[in-house]
């Protein structure tokens, strides 16, 4: 067994969070927190940073939305606002491509219909083995090496069709 | 103590870590160590160089050669030329002069350009509290906090004449007595750190550069206006920032520099990060405050203002990065010496991020009122291929575009004015002759229509509308009445629409039909467009 596969089973059997060495419940992942609402975004970004599937599922919002006693609608109206926030299952990779002025200029536009074929995708979905989600965000703020991606944490500039396929390659490699 | 012989500073910001500056850098320490070198070359980090899109880039002083392009590779032999050999390595030395030349011997061309927000950026280590303090960090906030009243403070933003940087040129100052006569026990300053606008990049190279200098200007802001709470709103893309930013805090915290009776004065004050979710409505001030909050990120109606009524119903003062990395120069040289920099109602320098087909991108501190002429081929080395200049798109996806005709206008908040444009964030995207007007159009309308929040109708429906209008002519189809309606719409959109975001559509529309209609109509009647994008609609054949 993987490690991966057995964070996958941990979490879907008895929802528990494994990351950087550490296992949480989530519970225990809200309580790191103080119980006052201006921590909402924090505690939403915690959860789901802690899922394997990159989304915020409804025991997270209620377990969110009991913490800092408001209404579960509350808590999915603001989690939904948000565009970095999820509220279905994504891929292991979260592929934002950047489609704003600066990296239109140079061609995104290209590199968005390659990744759609590429993957067998259209924006918001996630491939069948799970691995990859395609969405595209505002500016990234890299626009100097233009045009850029971001895959979950990692910024990828002055792309071009092979350099995303070795970047794809690199990330299968990765599991 | 041995006193090294040279020193490497290695910029890492969120662009060289793409090129991978920290393998790089492991490899400059590792290979130094086996020549024995470690000890003569001290090897640092720094924030940005202001040189873009060169890879990994290093300066090495006291000679001041900068290289770019550095791989893993070249190490062994850099260090062999240059450190042993003692000659510069010329392959990997960046030869055009890059637009911002830092260097503390005034060498290229950083005697063109005037730093107050940059100063220490690439100069120091930014995580380092000591490097900050021995180049003056904190003496600005001493001396307010024993020699001045926060009155005194107010008075001294105020001459100086700094207005706002993040894009409404509103005076500080001002903005700081309303916050600090509003009736109430407690006040807030924001750092608005939600840096949104396309193309903009400065507020993550500031708080990346020298966090510091914002924990200070943010202090200096709280006794001024009587806050004992500051929050920075940091976008949740921007890692490093974010990581840098705590660091700050903490350190600050653990040097007495921030927390209770800071300095041994009875002024206390802490500051607290929070993370946004991506929404660029989040970066206008009220929006930004909901979120705060808790809530979802939908602008409040104004009055009351921020400064009567802002964070939990108290008075607020929000203030963008850059607006508070001016704070700590102005207090401590006084408004007098603010004020030679500049124009006279706009005093200062502003930090400008130039990108698209210009030879140098990167981040540049000019002075206001400094031509779009010469921040273009003075600084960033003219246009990209030899080929001619088309236009400039000013301020971001809420700026204007500005033709050849708008070269020389000196550039500050009242004079883009005039000329039915802004200075905005200070993003400048420039477009040579074979880029498509249609096209960055089309990439703006979407823009829009995806950040718009939804609240109002005229901003909801307009911007679903004005992309309906743009996909037309980006497939060569498309009427000069259906343009018409695309100003009209746009219009409409800045008179009636609730916050910003909606009425800044208006410009980048208003300003592209202004210098370039006859490219629409082109699109619409001879089918053709000069970057070959736009392409009509493919027929699509049902299979029988």
């Amino acid at each position: 067994m993987t490690p991966q596969s057995l964070i996958v089973i941990l979490y879907k059997k008895y929802s528990i969070f494994v990351k950087g060495g550490t296992m949480k419940t989530r519970e225990e992942i809200v309580k790191d927190f103080p119980q006052s609402q201006d921590y909402i975004l924090e505690i939403l970004h915690a959860l789901q940073d802690n899922n394997p599937y990159n989304y915020l599922t409804p025991e997270d919002i209620s377990v969110c939305a009991q913490y800092l006693n408001l209404p579960y609608s509350y808590v999915e109206g603001v989690a939904s606002f948000y565009s970095m926030f999820s509220l279905k299952p994504r891929g292991k990779f979260i592929i934002r491509l950047c489609d704003s002025p600066p990296c239109h200029l140079v061609g995104s536009e290209s590199l968005l219909e390659y990744l759609k074929k590429k993957l067998g995708v259209e924006i918001g979905e996630t491939t069948k083995d799970k691995l990859f989600t395609l969405e595209v965000t505002s500016c990234l703020g890299v626009c100097a090496v233009a045009p850029a991606i971001m895959i979950n944490d990692e910024v990828y500039g002055n792309l071009n069709p092979e350099k995303l396929d070795k970047i794809l390659e690199e990330k299968r490699g990765e599991l | 103590m041995t006193i090294p012989r040279s020193h490497v500073l290695i910029s890492v910001d969120a662009n060289s870590i793409i090129a991978g500056v920290k393998s790089v850098e492991s490899a400059l320490i590792e290979e130094l160590r086996k020549r024995n070198l470690d000890k003569e070359i001290s090897v640092i980090e720094t924030g940005t160089l202001g040189i873009i899109g060169k890879g990994v880039v290093m300066v090495v002083y006291p000679e001041g050669v900068f290289y770019g392009n550095v791989k893993v590779e070249d190490i062994p032999e850099l260090v062999e030329e240059h450190f042993i050999k003692g000659r510069p390595l010329k392959r990997l030395i960046i030869e055009a002069t890059p637009p911002t030349f830092i260097s503390r011997e005034e060498v290229g061309l950083t005697k063109k350009q005037t730093r107050i927000v940059l100063k220490n950026s690439g100069v120091i280590n930014p995580e380092s509290i000591e490097e900050y303090i021995a180049v003056g960090g904190f003496s600005a906030l001493a001396k307010a906090l024993t020699e001045m009243s926060p009155e005194d403070v107010i008075l001294e933003v105020k001459n100086s004449g700094l207005r706002g940087r993040g894009g409404a040129g509103f005076p500080t100052g001002l903005k700081w007595e309303f916050t600090r006569k509003s009736k109430g026990d407690e006040k807030y300053i924001l750092c608005n750190a939600d840096e949104g606008e396309p193309g903009t990049f400065k507020d993550r190279l500031i708080l990346e550069g020298d966090p510091y200098r914002i924990v200070e200007g943010m202090a200096l802001a709280g006794y001024a206006i009587g806050a004992k709470v500051g929050y920075i709103y940091i976008r949740g893309e921007y890692k490093l920032s974010i990581e840098r930013m705590q660091k700050a805090i903490e350190t600050a915290r653990n040097y007495g520099l921030l927390g209770e009776n800071i300095l041994g004065t009875n002024f206390s004050f802490d500051i607290y990060i929070r993370k946004g979710a991506g929404a660029y409505i989040c970066g206008e001030e009220t929006a930004l405050i909901e979120s705060l909050e808790g809530k979802r990120g939908i602008p409040r109606i104004k009055p009351p203002y921020p400064v009567a009524k802002g964070l939990w119903e108290k008075p607020t003062s929000v203030n963008n990065v850059e607006t508070l990395a001016n704070i700590p120069d102005i207090i401590l040289n006084g408004s007098q010496w603010f004020r030679q920099f500049g124009t006279e109602k706009c005093p200062g320098t502003k930090v400008y991020t130039i990108l698209g087909n210009i030879i140098n991108a990167g981040l540049i501190e000019v002075e206001m009122g400094t031509t779009l002429r010469e921040i273009i081929f003075q600084y960033g080395g003219g246009i990209q291929d030899g080929k001619k200049f088309k236009c400039a798109l000013v301020g971001g996806a809420a700026g204007a575009f500005l033709g050849e005709e708008m070269l020389d206008v000196k550039m500050d908040f009242d004079n883009l004015r005039e000329y039915a444009a802004v200075l905005g964030s200070g993003a400048i995207l420039v477009m040579n002759e074979s880029a498509c007007i249609v096209d960055m159009m089309k990439s703006i309308l979407h823009f829009f229509k995806h950040e718009s929040c939804g609240r109002c109708t005229p901003c909801r429906v307009g911007t679903k509308k004005l992309v309906d209008i743009i996909e037309k002519f980006a497939h060569l189809e498309g009427s000069e009445e259906e343009l018409e309606e695309m100003e009209k719409i746009s219009l409409v959109m800045r008179d009636t629409s609730f916050c910003p975001l909606g009425q800044s559509v208006y410009l980048p529309v208003s300003s592209a039909l202004k210098y370039f209609k006859d490219e629409f109509i082109s699109h619409s009647k001879e089918k053709y467009c000069v970057a070959g994008r736009c392409k009509e609609k493919k027929v699509l054949v049902e299979k029988i």
